[in-house]
């Protein structure tokens, strides 16, 4: 046999393998990048993770309540000056953000164009749609919102650790359970996203040949599987290791937030924000 | 009261295959012991019957002088107590390290125990500079190094100041910083008043970290003693596997063999020609 043979790469069978290991190592990366971004030194970053919650929730919150494309528009831009003194690329917000959202929201919104009755703006050849101006309007506004709400609720993310966005999501009242499940999970996905990544390194390594449809799907059960009997053998050992520090049923949580005056000005800058944009509107 | 625990024809079994087989030992408190034995000898199981995470099939285990029994340890208040005296490191640290940051997996116990919140951070801080590991305090488990994590591991069970520590295979997977870190601190434990068991089949370290040994196979304590008396036991060693022959190879032939115990000492066995 030539040594083609054992190349992996451009046989099928190994560029299915390559594709598994490497989305899963993109997917590592990019939340360890995002976990990085979040502990620079930004302006987003060094405020009070529950200044971050209450003000950017506050913002979303009158996003999708205003009803003047005018002040959306400026709340975007708000939206957008934060991200730049808190080291937050704005091709990061593009990529991650609006392209997606413009992409979802737009195939949601688009109908409205020639659905909603109104005055008319233009019409397409050759179908005879007519676009009206409440029309554009409409979507607009679904367009505008989405994408200020989404641009918001990524800033936090991004500029927040996550363990502390769940903790001073408490503010809101979210059950403490909850916090503390989905920081385990938050805890524990990097570590079988590892097992996993390796389970395919492993069997890319002993790959010769193509792997037909059926005997990918095959794999990919059989990985799923194995993955399963691991988190299930692991969780029990987690659950000894609570046990063994005092778990009786009940879960505490403390946080170590210290709020600062620059905490309390960012709060009022916020809410400056907030109020004029209802205002303003009205 | 000078004893710790006292276990006695300790059997439990996974499902059917069983771990341990009629186990009986007695530790002293202040004492700082070593499991020794192989993989699959019964050291890890014995130091979960220890600590109460699993409970014996037949025979008893004996702790402060109370006997270990599910149903006691579903009171609340004696749980509590038990927990806040008896630590436990888990050999692998990512079961032991269950929480987001570093700093919520120190303050898991004592939350757990009720201890104030103002006192928690107080200990939590104190911890973190006990075990310099205080620029890690807001550091997700997953981006810490082996060497690291054992440090959180320690300092997670110690803020409970706990009078007796259980640590499985402490030294794996460490490099040779981390395992000197490791060791350092268990020669530290002599004379504390803690009672320090460790599981290990590190036979290099056992006569810094222990006073006493006793020697696990198949689920039964086959020999005690010394670390000196057992480390010198070549034909002990060898038979549960704690020893082996090392193999000497000139160009293609073995020109001799002997057991060979890996110790800095560099002591040899009977050389087996």
């Amino acid at each position: 046999m030539g040594e083609q043979s054992f190349v992996c790469g451009g046989h099928h069978g190994g560029s299915y393998l390559d594709r598994l290991a490497g989305g899963l190592l993109h997917a590592m990366d990019h939340a360890l990048d995002a976990d990085d971004l979040s502990r620079r030194d930004g302006f987003l970053q060094k405020l009070d993770p529950r200044i971050k919650v209450a003000g950017l929730l506050t913002l979303i919150v009158v996003a999708v309540i205003v009803k003047s494309l005018l002040v959306l528009g400026g709340l975007f831009l708000f939206a957008v000056a934060l991200a730049l003194p808190s080291h937050v690329k704005l091709s990061r917000l593009f990529k991650q953000v609006w392209l997606s959202v413009l992409a979802f929201t737009g195939m949601i919104a688009a109908p409205a164009l020639f659905l909603v009755p109104g005055d008319v703006l233009a019409q397409l050849p050759v179908l005879h749609w007519t676009i009206t101006l409440q029309g554009l309007r409409s979507a607009a506004f679904l367009l505008g919102r989405s994408e200020t709400a989404a641009t918001l609720a990524l800033l936090l993310i991004l500029c927040t650790p996550w363990p502390h966005v769940l903790k001073a999501l408490r503010i809101c009242r979210l059950p403490t359970v909850l916090v503390v499940i989905l920081g385990m999970t938050h805890r524990y996905i990097f570590i079988f996203l590892h097992n996993a990544s390796q389970m395919f390194e492993a069997r890319r390594s002993r790959m010769i040949g193509p792997l037909s449809a059926r005997d990918r799907r095959r794999m990919a059960t059989a990985s799923a599987g194995v993955l399963l009997g691991k988190a299930l053998h692991m969780s029990t050992e987690v659950h000894l290791a609570m046990i063994a520090r005092g778990y009786r049923g009940e879960v505490h949580l403390l946080d170590d937030f210290r709020t600062r005056p620059i905490d309390w000005l960012a709060l009022a800058g916020f809410a400056a924000v907030a109020i004029a944009a209802l205002w303003l509107q009205a | 009261m000078t004893v710790a625990f006292e276990v006695s024809d300790l059997h439990y079994a996974y499902h059917d295959v069983p771990a341990l087989k009629g186990l009986s030992l007695t530790v002293e408190k202040g004492q700082r012991v070593a499991l020794l034995g192989a993989n699959g000898s019964g050291k890890s199981t014995l130091l979960r019957l220890l600590d109460a995470l699993y409970f014996a099939d037949r025979g008893t285990v004996s702790a402060f002088g109370e006997v270990l029994s599910e149903e006691r340890m579903q009171d609340d208040e004696t749980a509590y107590a038990f927990r806040r005296r008896v630590g436990f490191v888990f050999q692998n640290p990512d079961v032991q390290l269950f929480s987001p940051t570093v700093f919520d997996e120190i303050a898991f116990g004592p939350l757990q125990l009720g201890w104030s919140k103002d006192e928690i951070r107080r200990r939590v801080a104190v911890s973190l500079n006990d075990f310099a590991i205080a620029p890690l305090k807001d550091r997700s488990p997953h981006r810490l190094s082996g060497g690291e994590k054992k440090r959180v591991a320690l300092a997670s069970v110690l803020i409970l100041d706990p009078d007796v520590l259980l640590l499985d295979e402490p030294t794996a997977a460490l490099d040779p910083k981390s395992t000197s870190e490791v060791v350092d601190f268990l020669v530290k434990c002599r004379g504390s008043g803690r009672t320090v068991i460790t599981a290990t089949h590190d036979l290099d370290i056992v006569e810094d970290i222990a006073d006493y040994c006793h020697v696990l196979q198949a689920g039964r304590v086959v020999a005690s003693g010394t670390p000196a008396e057992i480390l010198g036991d070549v034909a002990l060693l060898t038979r549960t596997h704690l020893a082996h022959a090392h193999r000497h190879m000139h160009g293609d032939e073995i020109t001799h063999a002997h057991h060979h115990l890996h110790r800095a000492d560099a002591a040899h066995g009977e050389d087996q020609g």
